[in-house]
């Protein structure tokens, strides 16, 4: 990350977003909003006095998944790149009563700048890969889990802000009575392969809920309960994980965990059917982690229609091809890395986005793009510039040239054909698939079979 | 109608999904129809009502148009076009005097051998059974 930060070639924008895209294959025009963040980059030191000083506390719902609390102007994490801090206008005393100012005053740089606007800056790019990442399954949807009813019961995103050193209780388990836990109980599959919720198995919830079943025993001591429908450990060593885990000391349970109930002491119960021993089983414990489904981000919906991507019907943007073009995308020049394609772990994030990025390069290596001979092309004499073929289009390909009639760019036809057959005005050819070749083929197969 | 009545029957295949589906049907000689006439288009959705118009008119006695699963057409949704235009097209058959049953669409992707085999047989039998069109155009 911070290697990224500090390269010359890699401009970094953060606190962006990307709000308007045009042009095609190694001419893309791209808008984008550069939110204020109140600061002045070029001043800033990110000493962090800032974040001190600032009187306003609130519980952080970004890095801290709701376990623990930032200041008002806060840094997004310690380490973050690039190493600013922003001003989070919602809560901040200064824009929300109108006084306070600490940080201005206490900030040796003077990089305090509550005036900032939002930039709006426009970018000529070649490529562009998309890496948006996943959003969580909000587990109150399945109300048998009781999320919500007892701070004891966490997702395994909260269990990670738990056991980090970094974390609200500097890496120690806690309760949140701030008790050492005697029993804890995880449940596997909370939305994933469930058809009340995602159909799809979220992929890396097996391995890290091994992992904290791991960190539980080994920091706590304290019993573990592990409900698996199927244990994935698919990947390299994660076969040898599972085995060293379960020479630990832990209960796995193979069934769902079918609900948990806050009894009135506090504690919880977990109920659930041991399919091994064919028998309902349940275990009262003091602390429940759900290992939630990985979900598209709520803003899927956006920023395909902004990158002209395709979606999976689980919500997913759609790579051209499941397994021979796992990065490219149906828009020439747009790539897809990490788990905005699907859920997947870290390894193949990882080769994943190198794929993404080296299709980019070999792009731009090539200076050329190569295109298939078969595409449409419009006759402007015979268009009556009625638009159809442009509605038609699946890839945007068709706009109107300066007389208002339709044109076909090259670089972003897929020569499907469809518009040929809308167009009412027969002004349309398929190159290569033109109607006289397919009339004469017609008429030769009937002719041959008379 | 007789029973030796063969129909000719013209049939459009997508590119990427029927056309290599029936590619397979064949290399894994799974029987089907002689009496099918493949032609190639990129896309479904390239299929105009006057192609499907023409081919009745040089003599088809029967129309399929295959393509790929809505949701996983290689052009995104150059098949939605298809799924609509298809029943316009038999409907204006209708009008015109000829049996709507003629023309028929359908989906087969390129891992569906067996369907392809099954769909064409299928509808040749349904033609057969409806006669030449010449027939049906005298009456």
């Amino acid at each position: 990350m911070m290697d990224a930060g500090r390269h010359p070639n890699i401009t970094l924008l953060t606190y962006s977003e990307v709000e308007q895209v045009s042009g095609y294959v190694g001419n893309f025009q791209v808008r984008i909003r550069k939110r204020a963040r109140s600061i002045k980059e070029d001043v800033c030191t990110g000493c962090g006095v800032c974040q001190e000083k600032c009187p306003r506390r609130v519980v952080d719902m970004g890095f801290e998944a709701g376990m623990g609390r930032r200041k008002a102007i806060y840094f997004a994490f310690s380490q973050s790149i690039p190493n600013l801090p922003v001003i989070d206008r919602e809560n901040c005393l200064y824009f929300t009563r109108g006084r306070c100012k600490v940080c201005e005053k206490e900030c040796p740089a003077g990089a305090i700048d509550f005036e900032q606007e939002d930039q709006l800056l426009d970018v000529e790019v070649g490529a562009i890969v998309v890496a948006t990442g996943f959003g969580m399954w909000d587990p109150t949807q399945l109300p048998q889990y009781s999320y919500g009813l007892s701070p004891n019961i966490i997702t395994g995103l909260q269990f990670e802000r738990l056991t980090n050193a970094g974390g609200p209780t500097s890496g120690e388990i806690l309760t949140a009575e701030g008790e050492k836990p005697e029993r804890v109980a995880i449940i596997h599959c909370i939305g994933s392969r469930d058809e009340n919720a995602h159909p799809y198995c979220s992929r890396f919830c097996c391995m890290y809920s091994l992992k904290h079943a791991h960190q539980i025993r080994d920091k706590t001591g304290a019993e573990v309960y592990d409900f698996y429908m199927d244990m994935r450990a698919f990947g390299k060593a994660y076969e040898e994980f599972y085995e060293r885990v379960q020479e630990e000391g832990i209960t796995f349970v193979r069934g769902k965990g079918a609900e948990v109930e806050v009894l009135s002491d506090g504690k919880l119960r977990v109920k659930g059917e041991d399919a091994n021993l064919g028998r309902l089983v349940a275990a009262d414990v003091d602390m429940v982690i759900l290992a939630t489904a990985v979900e598209p981000q709520p803003d899927a919906d956006r920023v395909a229609s902004l990158f002209g991507l395709g979606r999976t019907p689980d919500g997913f943007f759609a790579e051209a091809h499941p397994k021979l073009r796992p990065v490219e995308t149906s828009t020439a020049g747009v790539f897809l890395a990490g788990n905005c394609q699907g859920p997947r772990d870290v390894p193949d994030t990882v080769a994943h986005a190198g794929a993404a990025a080296l299709e980019a390069v070999r792009l731009f290596n090539q200076g050329e793009v190569t295109i298939s001979p078969t595409i449409a092309v419009v006759d402007a004499v015979q268009c009556v510039g009625c638009g159809e073929c442009i509605l038609s289009c699946p890839y945007t390909a068709i706009a109107r040239d300066g007389n208002g009639k339709a044109e076909v760019n090259p670089a972003l036809c897929h020569g499907c054909g469809t518009c040929v057959a809308t167009c009412p005005a027969g002004a349309i050819t398929a190159l290569h698939f033109t109607d006289q070749e397919i009339v004469a083929q017609i008429d030769g197969l009937l002719e041959m079979m008379a | 109608m007789n029973d030796t009545f063969e129909p000719r029957i013209v049939a459009f295949l997508c590119n990427w999904c029927s056309y290599a589906g029936a590619d397979n049907a064949g290399i894994a000689r799974m029987e089907s129809p002689a009496n099918v006439l493949p032609i190639r288009v990129m896309c479904s959705g390239r299929v105009s009502p006057e192609m499907i118009l023409r081919a009745f008119r040089s003599g088809a006695d029967g129309v399929l148009v295959l393509g790929c699963h809505i949701g996983d057409c290689h052009y995104i949704s150059g098949n939605h076009r298809t799924i609509k235009r298809v029943p316009l097209v038999r409907n204006l058959l209708g009008y015109v005097g000829v049996n709507p049953d003629r023309l028929r669409l359908d989906w087969v992707s390129s891992a569906e051998a067996p369907k392809f085999a099954k769909v064409t047989r299928e509808f040749v039998e349904t033609v057969r059974a409806l006669g030449p069109i010449a027939e049906e155009m005298e009456q």
